[in-house]
């Protein structure tokens, strides 16, 4: 059984200008100490989708449907319908996140101290000086030195990877067996990014968790990942494992977007290839496939199918999904 | 600590710099006024050249521009004598100067006045502020709901309503028709003295002023509260897992509340210039009275002290809300 299973997730926002469906309909499970990283550009709804079950969308305008069944101590638990206080308990302890900007990520009037052990003290009833400790200890461990000094300092007073280094520290005070890593080195410098990931993996082995990394780098989901999820226009296009997908690339779409990645394997004279147009507006989507006015493959598929009909996910070896007309009927 | 003392200083000097090129510019103003203020000494009517150059002598006024500008500021550090022997009067330290319209040393006008004043504001801005902060976090909590609709109708009448208009309704209203609070007959009772008669006093003068900015600052705070709810820290702290009510009452409101120590900072030391209106409306005798008989009496002492007052009151203001503000926010922390 996984420890996160997502199953047709939809997430709809009501605007002024109609229904967008941000999320439609994407499933994928999570296993315990599995690295999934999903990938796509913005918009695609990579953010949102995680965003959605662990209810920090704004309510009101936001209509969420589906499953995602997590595995916790207490047994399995939908979290989607869940009650506000209800959710807020498996927040920040069951699944943790941190976020892309770790500047503005934390509270620029509290101490990173106050900031750590509020987090621990949201989830246990314990006194204040033993999350004092848990958070010296977890300090310690992201690589902060003299970490019970430290913990007097403001976010302010840190550099931007130390500033993710506790982001990264407040999200583990309660062991959590998610972590949520939403582009969590965008921001940063790319020598810093390299660290934080390292952090980020070495943490993972040995907290047991499951990594749900969301980015639109793929250099990133190289190293980091162990299976990829591609989505666009709020569907999941593509899953494999990472190795699988960079080597065996289906539908056009991550094709491009591996293609527009700079390599080191490759020769350089190779020049980067672009995927021409935009992205979709999601309030005008047509019948057809999503990527169609983009996909220099559409002509291969017979009879305009691309513009008509919208493909569905399928097995086109074992573990590698695609959505895709061209590998209709040459499953296996 | 020793960095804060040397700050504090520094800005001390600085604040006592500023006051000195106001008071300067004030003086230079009324020094160059069209009006004798010898002739003005005696009266509307008086047109008695010996009184007139009597006290011409006597004030200082024979002097040159610069010379009475000297003499103003050695009196407010050593205190001032009008007039030579026994006829002569005395205004202690800090002298502002003396008014012949009222007979008083400026500097004792001001120290009545100035109470009043003050417990106008105070009581006022606690007011507000309560109120103020109250319905604007309630509203931005409620957005869009009864509550919210019910305070935009609050804002629109409080905004809209002159503090003359106020003050009056509420005379007539809770004084006169209803019979609410007793009318505040007699003069301006001391809170030590009298402290129900005093707060009988003081009361519709508050209300009066908390209304206006009461509508201003739930604009304000709802705003605030509302942008500051959509930023990241604020999403940080959700994820968290932190309740609702310490993401709001902590996180939030700390944030949100930073810039409204600010204005109402400046709002309490523009009101401290004096509440002309709202003391006028309810016969207070407080620095906004004073500077409105001084300005119609041509009381020029009155109208100089007044204004250096007002000055030296917001230039203060503004230090006491920098170290608030470097308490509030470490990030302006030396």
């Amino acid at each position: 059984m996984s420890l996160l299973s997502v199953r047709d997730l939809r997430v709809e926002f009501s605007t002024p200008d109609g229904i967008v469906k941000a999320v439609d309909g994407i499933s994928f499970d999570v296993n315990q100490g599995e690295t999934l990283a999903i990938v796509g550009e913005s918009g695609s709804g990579k953010s949102v989708s995680n965003l959605a079950y662990m209810g920090l969308l704004p309510k009101g305008k936001t209509k969420i449907s589906g499953s995602v069944i997590l595995q916790t101590q207490n047994g399995p638990v939908d979290l989607i319908g869940l009650e506000p206080d209800a959710i807020r308990k498996i927040r920040g302890k069951d699944i943790a996140m941190i976020f892309q900007d770790p500047m503005s990520a934390l509270h620029p009037f509290y101490s990173i101290g106050d900031q750590l052990i509020e987090a621990h003290q949201a989830h246990n009833d314990v006194a204040k000086e033993v999350s004092r400790a848990r958070a010296v200890e977890l300090l310690s461990l992201v690589g902060v030195a003299d970490a019970q000094e430290r913990l007097r300092a403001y976010p302010h007073q840190f550099s931007g990877g130390m500033r993710q280094r506790v982001m990264i520290a407040m999200a583990l005070m309660n062991n959590p067996s998610v972590l949520i890593a939403d582009e969590p080195t965008t921001a940063l410098d790319v020598t810093v990014q390299a660290q934080i990931l390292k952090l980020i993996a070495d943490l993972q082995k040995q907290f047991k968790m499951a990594v749900i990394l969301i980015t639109h780098d793929l250099g990133v989901v190289a190293g980091a990942a162990d299976r990829v999820n591609v989505m666009y226009a709020g569907k999941l296009v593509e899953s494999a494992g990472v190795d699988e997908l960079y080597a065996k690339p289906k539908m056009p779409y991550t094709v491009g977007l591996l293609g527009s990645v700079p390599r080191m394997d490759r020769p350089h004279e190779d020049r980067l290839t672009a995927i021409p147009g935009q992205p979709p507006s999601l309030m005008k989507l047509s019948a057809g496939c999503a990527f169609a006015p983009r996909c220099s493959r559409k002509g291969e598929v017979p009879g305009n199918k691309c513009e008509t009909t919208s493909p569905e996910l399928i097995e086109i070896s074992s573990g590698h999904l695609s959505r895709c007309h061209l590998y209709e009927g040459k499953t296996k | 600590m020793s960095g804060l003392l040397a700050y504090v200083s520094r800005r001390l000097a600085v604040t006592f710099l500023i006051l000195l090129a106001v008071s300067f510019a004030v003086y230079l103003i009324f020094a160059f006024l069209p009006f004798d203020p010898a002739s003005l000494t005696c009266g509307k009517n008086c047109n008695d050249p010996g009184i007139i150059e009597a006290n011409r002598v006597r004030l200082g006024y024979d002097k040159p521009f610069y010379e009475q500008y000297w003499i103003f500021l050695v009196g407010l550090f050593a205190g001032r004598n009008y007039g030579e022997g026994a006829a002569a009067i005395h205004c202690a330290a800090p002298s502002f100067g003396y008014s012949f319209q009222q007979h008083a040393c400026v500097t004792d006008l001001l120290g009545d006045a100035l109470p009043v004043t003050l417990a106008l504001a105070i009581g006022a801005l606690v007011l507000w502020l309560v109120l103020g902060i109250g319905l604007g976090v309630l509203s931005a909590r409620f957005r869009g709901r009864f509550l919210d609709t019910a305070s935009t109708i609050f804002v629109l009448i409080g905004t809209s309503l002159p503090t003359f208009l106020t003050g009056l309704m509420l005379i007539i209203f809770v004084v006169i028709k209803w019979h609410i609070l007793p009318f505040p007959a007699g003069g301006y009772k001391s809170p030590f003295e009298d402290p129900l008669g005093w707060l009988n006093m003081m009361i519709l003068p508050w209300i009066t002023l908390a209304f206006a900015y009461a509508a201003l600052y739930t604009r304000f705070v709802r705003s605030q509260v509302i942008e500051t709810s959509t930023e990241d820290f604020i999403r940080t702290a959700r994820a968290k897992g932190l309740s609702e009510r310490v993401i709001l009452g902590k996180h939030t409101l700390r944030a949100a509340l930073a810039p409204i120590a600010t204005m109402a900072g400046l709002d309490f030391a523009g009101l401290m210039g004096g509440a002309i209106l709202t003391e006028a409306v309810f016969n207070l005798p407080g620095l906004g009275r004073l500077s409105l008989g001084a300005v119609l009496d041509y009381d020029l002492p009155i109208i100089v002290a007044t204004t250096l007052l007002a000055a030296a009151i917001v230039v203060f203001m503004n230090l006491v809300l920098d170290l608030v503000y470097a308490f509030i926010d470490p990030r302006v922390r030396v």
